[in-house]
């Protein structure tokens, strides 16, 4: 311990704690701080970047997943609408059809009709014709057969039963 | 690989020094009849002291006399006024320097005030009775510790500058000292201090963790320093840890060493084990620092004596077995002292990290 103390150099304990001091306020200004400061602003950087690095992979895998929902929508959106298309077509075809037939029927029984009433006046026209025909008949026959009462009467009785009317 | 480059780097040139330096001051100093163990002894306690000149090697030249190679250093005395001369003045403490109307001496590595002749008195303790000027000198030490402050603030200084030239990434040397930067905060500061305050502290343990580190290693130069084996400089480095534990010290800490049981037991029942227990934690403030400055000291002290008398048995086998032997151990124990001189920087970083947590703490754990 005498040694030791006999050893201690006041001078050198000054300088010693002079230079130390001196460094370390040099250091604080000029190295420690910056060097810290960078560091720390890199470990910063790099913890951002792998957090943002894995928040765009969530994303993207968010990306992906809502474009294959939407893929799956819209080919479930294209099959239906393919049914629906095929629907329409056949109910298209099938109505064109009902029509077809409808608009056949009716123009048959306008035609139908169209011939019963030419029919009925071709008939009373005959009629008409007919009997003024009879009546000029009746009326030459009667001339001559007038001259005689009953040959009047019995001309007129067969000419009577001749004529089937209707 | 840099490390690798540089321990290799460090062994070569300390090996190479060594055969420069040691072995003509060695060999030659020794003169015939004198006892070569005791020249050894004297040779390695003389280097393990701080010098007031940077000599380099010594030899005995063919008149007898001393000659030193080397640079003197500014010799700074207090001595009713300041004193500044050169230590060739001195001589080695084989000549009297005359500054104005004073005369000094150096002697066992201490500068005392004589007369014109340079008597040293000694009473009957062998205690020098001259007077004793306060010694301020550029000492070999102070020296060593100018061009570790350098070199640390280039070495820092360019590594922060490189982060703003680089976009955050070190160059060069840097990238070597960076990854020690680092373990230094995530290893020793926040496991230690905790998250929240160790940043207050990396000031502080980053500096001396490299200036005893970068010290050390100078020491296993051949230049011959020894500047943290020197209790003075160990004891500046304790007193700052300690100043700045107790002086960052919050209530919680001053609260567990002046009521260290707290409330787990009635106040009555604490005092007869509070006149134990307080003196001992009282003791406990400075003993922490104490323990630091003595490990440091002790740890480098032995390595250099250890590595010295290793050497220092070449000269005594002188045969052909031994030389090889003392050889190779010194060898072997200049790369255990490369491990031992990053070894002690951290423990000193590490153990001071932890006084410091204990004054930083901040809950309450009762």
């Amino acid at each position: 311990m005498e040694k030791l103390i006999s050893e201690f150099s006041l001078g050198l304990f000054f300088w010693q704690s002079a230079i130390f001091i001196g460094l370390l306020l040099l250091l604080r200004k000029f190295a420690w701080k910056p060097i810290l400061n960078a560091v720390n602003e890199r470990e910063d950087s790099i913890k951002n970047a792998l957090d943002s690095a894995e928040q765009a992979r969530i994303q993207l895998e968010n990306l992906q997943s809502e474009n294959q929902r939407l893929l799956k929508e819209a080919r479930k959106e294209k099959e239906i609408l393919i049914k629906e298309a095929l629907k329409t077509k056949n109910q298209i075809i099938d109505d064109a059809k009902k029509e077809a037939l409808n608009q056949t029927e009716k123009i048959l029984s306008q035609a139908q009709e169209t011939i019963q009433s030419e029919k009925r006046a071709a008939l009373k026209e005959l009629k008409n014709q007919v009997g003024s025909i009879a009546i000029d008949i009746a009326e030459k026959v009667i001339n001559k057969e007038l001259e005689n009462k009953d040959k009047q009467m019995n001309l007129v009785n067969d000419l009577l039963k001749a004529t089937d009317f209707k | 690989m840099l490390y690798m480059l540089k321990k290799a780097n460090a062994i070569a040139l300390y090996m190479f020094a060594f055969f420069l330096t040691s072995i003509p001051s060695l060999a030659k100093e020794t003169q015939p009849g004198k006892d070569l163990k005791t020249e050894i002894k004297k040779y390695i306690s003389h280097h393990l002291e701080d010098a007031h000149d940077f000599s380099l090697f010594s030899f005995t030249n063919n008149i007898g006399k001393h000659v030193y190679v080397g640079i003197p250093l500014p010799v700074i005395l207090w001595d009713e006024g300041l004193k500044v001369f050169s230590s060739s003045k001195l001589n080695h403490g084989e000549g009297v320097a005359e500054v104005g109307s004073s005369y000094y001496k150096l002697e066992h590595g201490k500068i005392y005030r004589t007369g014109p002749e340079g008597r040293i008195n000694y009473d009957k303790n062998n205690h020098p009775t001259n007077k004793l000027p306060i010694d301020l000198s550029i000492t070999k030490g102070v020296v060593s510790m100018l061009i570790i402050a350098f070199l640390m603030f280039f070495l820092f200084a360019s590594l922060a500058k490189s982060y703003k030239e680089n976009h955050g990434i070190p160059k060069g040397i840097g990238r070597f000292f960076e990854p020690i930067v680092l373990y230094v905060r995530d290893e020793i500061a926040r496991p230690n201090i905790g998250e929240k305050k160790y940043s207050y502290y990396m000031n502080f343990l980053l500096t001396v963790f490299f200036f005893i580190w970068f010290l050390n290693l100078l020491g296993l130069t051949p230049l011959g320093v020894n500047v943290t084996g020197n209790i003075a400089v160990t004891f500046g480095l304790a007193l700052l840890t300690f100043l700045v534990t107790n002086l960052t010290g919050t209530k919680t800490y001053w609260f567990h060493i002046l009521d260290p049981l707290g409330n787990s037991m009635k106040w009555y029942s604490k005092i007869p084990l509070y006149i134990i227990l307080i003196p001992i934690e009282l003791l406990g403030i400075f003993i922490k620092p104490f323990s630091l400055l003595i490990r440091l000291y002790a740890n480098m002290q032995a390595g250099h004596i250890v590595l010295m008398s290793l050497i220092g048995l070449m000269f005594i086998f002188k045969s052909w077995l031994g030389s090889p032997l003392s050889f190779g151990l010194a060898f072997a124990i200049s790369i255990i002292e490369l491990l031992v001189a990053l070894l002690q920087a951290y423990i000193f970083t590490m153990l001071s990290a932890l006084y410091f947590g204990f004054a930083a703490e901040d809950h309450e754990h009762h």
